[in-house]
């Protein structure tokens, strides 16, 4: 235990940030002016817009936020257990770096590489090239704190031309004998006429209380396709920041499906740009929320470039005490045109005192567009409940049923069946 | 019987015994409580039940709770039948009647079996095979509506059915439609409390019995004839008739 006491959590970080340094890997000079930078924008509280509804200053005030990190031993067998499709391939990614002796890579096809992004930054062109580029000069404190501590993650790489059969599973597990944070970072690159599937899973293993503060950046590429999942599982332990930085370019096709299902505390930063015409995004999410868990979605479409097409579909349930919030920016630059941009976002609350957060923001400057926006929150509709009761299906059932078709309109676009069943399992069990 | 809504009493003492196989129409004026009839009996909670019984097989019905009310074999179709985005129609009737037989004890229905008896009931209704695949009446018409709510009786089998204004809404056809499945549902076990505000309905589902409901109370019982009675004269003979009575 440390003796030093009345730092505050900056001075804790910055004193955690130079016992860790001489041992991480790549430009040191790049986590120092990331460390400086966060220093002195400070650490987000309720005074921050974008933070202040969850307040990430009452984390920061925890001891282990500051803490080394003392992992514990994982048995292959517990790793199967989180498997969600037998079929791909396998990363596995422990508090923040590529276990590659737990992971199943041989299954990949040629044109496609997994590799630890601490090595990949040093070996790899494509790695050296994009990483950080996406994030350009983002001063967030979440991509600035990753940016100075990361010790890895995963480098995906497909090439041009290559549609892979078989998907990328990134499993991401957190363990700990003492409570502390991992910093997961990822870059996926996907060239030209590419096409992949990735399907990111957040687990948590063992008591004690972890932060996930995970990064990526994706890179899609002309004519791509990708379909990027993100398996939200932590358990009651789990606190997890998760920001996607994403860029597309011409005629390319990126999907996100973000599936908040567990864990006590969750924020979700989803930033998708693009870059050049004709391109589409699609982000589908859809949260479950019970106890006192905490789930904040901010995501930001940005069409800086015309004909592109955006849309949008999250839903949230929430039960107990549950806190949601769902923000949700649009901008459509000066010189977009024809961008078509839509987004829906729906809530039911189950409970009087679960509350939801949402707020839909568009900010327009183009003319000859397409965009559309839709909110709506409501309770659990009673007139349904009572004809499914008078047709002989128990309450339990029957509010079990209607939770299952308020998130069909998200599940039904899921083209994996094995993450479709996945989820509607997990929604079948939701209320035990 | 009594029950009240909100503090206001509804149904201010009702008295009606049904044996299996009757039909029992139940006519009345607007706001005479036709409607809260129905609703109370199905188990709806917005009403609160201040006295009386109601004896269903030996049980009391307003001790269970609705989906015991439908597994003892009450069925309610409703006025206005509820749209269910994202439930499909034959996921609902599976689970509905695999609910009333696990309270029976029995085993779930073989899929072969719930599909060759989907197939049959929908006959009776001429129910397109299409809509009871899709969510249950979501974008179907009036008339889709009220076929699918006697294709859900078919289906369930229910010893007591009670039509909350089958009629509403319906254009002839559709009346004639949903009267002749009604109609083949009849059987000696089974009895129907057809709740209606026009005669209409009785010309096609034609009742052992005709009752008047008014301000809460059963004011006039007779054989069917009475319904063409009501028909010829309206409603304010029976409203004369009851006030010089109170």
């Amino acid at each position: 235990m440390s003796l030093v006491i009345n730092q505050s959590p900056v001075e804790r970080l910055t004193a955690h940030f130079e016992q860790e340094l001489p041992s991480l890997y790549g430009d040191a000079a790049l986590r120092r002016e990331a460390m400086a930078t966060l220093r002195e924008k400070g650490i987000p509280d309720r005074k921050w817009e974008d933070y202040k509804y969850i307040n990430p200053a009452a984390l920061f005030k925890q001891p282990h936020v500051a803490q080394a990190r003392v992992g514990l031993e994982i048995k292959p067998e517990a790793v199967t257990l989180m498997v969600l499709q037998p079929g791909s391939a396998l990363a596995v990614v422990v508090n923040g770096e590529l276990r590659e002796d737990l992971s199943k890579l041989d299954r990949l096809p040629a044109g496609v590489r997994v590799k630890s992004i601490a090595d990949a930054v040093v070996s790899d062109a494509v790695a050296r090239e994009y990483y950080n580029a996406v994030n350009g000069t983002s001063a967030d404190p979440f991509v600035l704190w990753n940016n100075a501590l990361n010790k890895g993650g995963v480098f995906i790489h497909v090439d041009k031309n290559v549609q892979s059969e078989v998907g990328i599973h990134v499993l991401h597990i957190s363990t700990n004998e003492v409570a502390a944070v991992s910093h997961p970072r990822n870059l996926f690159v996907i060239e030209r006429d590419a096409q992949i599937e990735i399907v990111e899973s957040f687990e948590t293993l063992g008591p004690v209380k972890t932060f996930t503060n995970a990064l990526t950046e994706v890179v899609v590429h002309q004519n791509a396709i990708v379909d990027h999942y993100r398996m939200q599982l932590e358990g009651q332990v789990g606190h997890q920041m998760n920001t996607v930085n994403a860029v597309t370019q011409k005629g390319s096709n990126y999907r996100t499906y973000t599936f908040t299902l567990d864990g006590a505390w969750v924020r979700n930063n989803l930033n998708i740009r693009f870059s050049e015409s004709h391109a589409e995004a699609h982000l589908f999410g859809l949260t479950m929320l019970n106890g006192q868990r905490v789930a904040d979605h901010h995501t930001i479409v940005d069409h800086a470039i015309p004909n592109c097409m955006s849309n949008e579909l999250y839903k949230g349930v929430l039960d107990d005490k549950s806190l949601g919030v769902f923000n949700g920016k649009i901008f459509v630059r000066r010189d977009a045109q024809k961008t078509n941009a839509y987004q829906t976002n729906r809530n039911i609350l189950l409970s009087d005192d679960a509350q939801i957060n949402t707020k839909p923001q568009l900010e327009i400057y183009a003319d000859d567009v397409k965009c559309s926006h839709g909110t709506s929150t409501g309770r659990m509709d009673e007139d349904a409940l009572f004809y499914l009761r008078a047709r002989g299906i128990g309450e339990a059932a029957a509010r079990k049923l209607l939770v299952r078709a308020f998130a069909e309109e998200v599940v039904t676009n899921v083209p994996n069946d094995a993450i479709r069943a996945y989820v509607e399992n997990r929604l079948d069990h939701f209320f035990n | 019987m009594q029950a009240s809504v909100e503090g206001k009493e509804i149904l201010r003492g009702l008295n009606l015994e049904v044996k299996p196989g009757e039909v029992h129409a139940i006519m009345g004026p607007n706001g005479s409580g036709k409607s809260t009839l129905a609703s109370v009996l199905a188990g709806r909670e917005d009403y609160e039940v201040t006295g009386g019984e109601v004896l269903f097989n030996g049980k009391d019905l307003l001790d269970l709770s609705p989906e015991d009310r439908a597994r003892e074999g009450l069925f309610l179709a409703f006025q206005y039948p509820i749209e269910i985005p994202g439930v499909s129609n034959i996921n609902f009737l599976k689970t509905a009647i695999n609910e009333i037989r696990e309270y029976r004890d029995m085993d779930p229905i073989e899929p072969k079996e719930f599909l060759a008896l989907v197939k049959e009931k929908q006959k009776l209704v001429e129910l397109d095979g299409k809509l009871a695949n899709r969510s249950v009446n979501e974008g179907f018409s009036g008339g889709e509506k009220k076929r699918n709510e006697i294709f859900q009786m078919a289906m369930l089998e229910p010893k007591l059915c009670i039509l909350d204004e089958t009629d509403s809404g319906l254009d002839i056809d559709a009346l004639r439609i949903v009267a002749n499945g009604v109609n083949q549902l009849r059987s000696p076990e089974r009895s129907f409390i057809v709740v209606t505000h026009y005669q209409r309905l009785l010309d096609y589902i034609v009742p052992d019995f005709v009752h008047v409901l008014y301000q809460g109370k059963i004011v006039k019982s007779g054989p069917k004839e009475l319904a063409l009675e009501l028909e010829e004269k309206g409603y304010d003979w029976i409203k004369a008739e009851t006030s010089v009575a109170i």
